[in-house]
């Protein structure tokens, strides 16, 4: 494989998850350079053109998360500037950014769902939110996890349990995103399972179960190291474990995903995973689960990082 | 099977760190360090007006002339020329004080440290402006002491209700901290009749004041109003800064205590890190000695008033008239009243998707208050970002009131985190 010598890894942006971003940015950085890859952090603001041009990288990683950075926009600029990155192509990262498609395309595929309504704040305004509510409860019933179409960190997420509960929760969403996605809330293992693209191969790393003490993985619960307990592997029997490994292989294929996606879902009590959403940057700081599997599988980060590079680069 | 706890030290860490956690809030703060946002979030004073080419000489020479003294340890207590001219600054606001009784911190956030320290157990009680500012709150929060608010209007802290809370909570309480100047977060000052009032409240019930005044100075009509310490030498700690007359990056305050006090303070602090550092300390001393500082006073003031005015203008320009909001005459804040039924903290994802940012009301308050509240700071943006600033609140707010109307009131309360006020380098 070509090496990979000089990197640069975008992180920051203007989406909610700015923060995570930048952890995320210097954490795949540090790694590159343990790595032996001579890698810097940048910003994906007005001088991103100049300095893609002043650094010259062999190959960009892309750890912004939200918006510009996992539907496409970046990658489109970076396709632009002639910069290799590792990770999806635009077409498929717009597929996987918007939920509900990405829903759609897996449930076509014969993978399992939540059932779900995904409407944009104008409908209820122009409808009158309350009887579009009480449809949406009669056909979908409680408990409803309730979430922009877009975006990650569970920012804007919230799981409603009790009707009352139902209008703040969906202003909760619409302060983050204009359209809400409302799923069915599936009560069982909450698993992240991550793909990596090996010599060109979807391979899935070990499960990662996920148990906020709190019983919610809202954003304290993910970025509060000792909030949350993770199991690597995941303490399902093989069968379930095996069942959701194959559905996160699937999300990776169906959608076109490339190099890296992690997939978020939920084993229920008889053993099926549900299909939840797919990231194509995944959060790579210390409390993400990518990087848990990563270690669970006997890798090392930063060699991974810069072998996912060289293939962009060798592309 | 035991999980991956990504925390080892789970179990053995101090009560008192429970809420500090990550933010959702802090986590939206960090989007509006970026340029396309207007923060009228931060606090930082604006030290571009500084004469900069003089302090630079200034500094040069301290390491040319005094280097090896300026490079050394330190009196705990601080260093006794600074001290000197401490007394010469407080004089301005009606303060006769000795350098002896002066404890000179690392900036006056760590004078409101030492005072808690050594005054406050797990479990008592500090009264405090209903709001009050965010950084003493987690100082407060760090000895476990509870707060008790009392309330404000547009003259300061109403002496009845503290009479009233003075009375309920009885001996538990161990101060009362205040900002009667320009007030952080309420943009208020108490007035001149009610210091009296206040000051005779506090001594009848036997209760220390805690007088912090960063601001005094800053005003934008007149001269300053004599501080609660002008009026009487007991039972008032007095905390003073340069970081808004001078520089927050020097990280010079202090402590103004009764001579009993004074002595623990000294050993607290030496307890907690030796000495204030020597380098800032003479950089504040020179600057006082060799530069027109008061001068410099006053560019500062005539910038923030014209920011202010700014602010105002656009507020009453631009802002819904069922809003409402406090007038300051100096200082950096205005503290903003929602219409009815809108939620600050819910309201600034919004906000910040449209490239502005506040400080939700909450982050000021102990208990649940402040959900309809804002704070508003002109100190930092120039005047014509601080009207699109509001501009693009004003869109926020009407965005907001949409929501609401569609989906009908229903309030949403979420526990206060430690980081739910902005970190101190935010714009």
């Amino acid at each position: 494989m070509s090496g990979v010598r000089r990197a640069v890894v975008l992180a920051g942006g203007l989406s909610f998850e700015r923060e995570v971003s930048l952890r995320s940015g210097r954490r795949v950085c540090d790694a590159l350079r343990s790595a032996g890859v001579e890698a810097s952090v940048h910003d994906a603001d007005a001088s991103l053109l100049t300095t893609l041009d002043e650094v010259g990288p062999d190959a960009a990683f892309i750890a912004l998360h939200g918006g510009p950075g996992e539907d496409g926009a970046i990658r489109g600029v970076l396709d632009l500037a002639g910069v290799p990155y590792a990770g999806s192509t635009p077409h498929a990262c717009r597929m996987a950014f918007d939920k509900p498609t990405a829903k759609g395309l897996l449930r076509a595929a014969g993978v399992a769902t939540p059932e779900a309504v995904t409407l944009p704040h104008g409908t209820f305004r122009e409808l009158g939110a309350h009887a579009v509510l009480d449809r949406l409860l009669t056909r979908l019933a409680l408990p409803l996890l309730v979430k922009p179409s877009s975006g990650g960190s569970s920012l804007g997420a919230t799981v409603v349990h009790d009707e009352a509960a139902l209008p703040s929760a969906m202003v909760h969403c619409f302060s983050y995103g204009d359209t809400a996605l409302v799923e069915r809330f599936v009560e069982g293992t909450e698993l992240a399972v991550s793909v990596l693209d090996v010599d060109g191969t979807p391979t899935v790393l070990p499960a990662v179960e996920i148990v906020p003490k709190s019983g919610v993985f809202d954003y304290a619960a993910r970025y509060t190291a000792g909030q949350t307990d993770y199991y690597t592997p995941a303490r399902l029997p093989e069968r379930s474990v095996n069942a959701a490994a194959a559905v996160a292989l699937a999300a990776h294929r169906v959608l076109g995903l490339r190099d890296l996606s992690r997939t978020d879902l939920i084993v229920d009590a008889d053993g099926t995973p549900w299909f939840l959403e797919v990231n194509v940057a995944p959060g790579m700081t210390e409390t993400s689960m990518l990087p848990m599997s990563v270690a669970a599988a006997g890798l090392d980060l930063g060699v991974v990082c810069r072998d996912l590079l060289a293939a962009a680069a060798a592309r | 099977m035991t999980g991956v706890n990504l925390d080892p030290y789970g179990d053995r860490y101090a009560a008192r760190t429970r809420g500090m956690t990550a933010s959702e809030i802090r986590a939206l703060f960090a989007v509006a360090s970026r340029p396309e946002v207007v923060s009228l979030a931060g606090g930082m004073p604006y030290t571009a007006a500084l004469p900069l080419d003089a302090v630079a000489a200034a500094v040069a020479d301290l390491v040319a002339t005094r280097g090896p003294v300026a490079l050394q340890y330190g009196s705990g207590q601080g260093d006794p020329e600074l001290r000197e001219l401490i007394c010469t600054v407080m004089a301005l606001e009606g303060i006769v004080a000795s350098p002896d009784d002066v404890v000179v911190t690392v900036g006056s956030q760590q004078g409101l440290d030492l005072v808690t320290r050594i005054f406050v157990d797990p479990g008592d009680v500090v009264v405090a402006e209903a709001p009050s500012y965010v950084g003493a709150l987690g100082t407060f929060a760090a000895y476990e002491a509870e707060v008790v608010h009392v309330t404000m209007d547009d003259a300061g802290l109403v002496p009845e209700a503290l009479e009233e809370t003075l009375a309920r909570v009885g001996a538990r309480a161990k101060f009362l901290y205040t900002v009667p100047n320009f007030h952080n977060p309420a943009g208020v000052s108490l007035s001149r009749e009610r210091r009296d009032v206040v000051l005779e409240i506090a001594a009848r019930h036997n209760i220390l004041v805690l007088e912090d005044n960063p601001y005094g100075l800053l005003g934008f009509d007149g001269e300053p109003e004599p501080a609660l310490r002008a009026r009487t030498a007991d039972g008032v700690i007095y905390l003073g800064s340069f970081s808004k007359t001078f520089a927050p990056g020097l990280r010079v305050g202090w402590v103004l205590a009764p001579h009993a006090v004074r002595e623990k303070l000294v050993l607290a602090s030496e307890a907690s890190l030796l000495c204030p550092p020597n380098f800032t300390q003479f950089v504040v001393a020179d600057y006082l000695r060799t530069q027109p500082w008061q001068d410099q006073v006053k560019v500062f003031r005539e910038l923030y008033r014209e920011r202010r005015d700014a602010m105002l203008d656009a507020l009453s320009d631009l802002f819904p008239s069922d809003a409402s909001w406090t007038t300051p005459h100096g200082g950096f804040y205005t503290w903003v009243t929602l219409p009815e039924g809108l939620d600050a903290k819910e309201m600034l994802p919004l906000a910040v998707t449209a490239r502005v940012a506040y400080v939700p009301g909450t982050a000021f308050y102990a208990d649940t208050q402040g959900a309809s509240n804002l704070r508003l700071s002109y100190c930092y943006p120039e005047p014509e970002r601080i009207r699109e600033g509001v501009r693009r609140l004003a869109g926020v707010i009407e965005a907001e009131q949409e929501l609401r109307e569609t989906f009908g009131p229903g309030a949403r309360t979420s526990p206060r985190s430690a980081a739910d006020g902005p970190a101190p380098d935010m714009a």
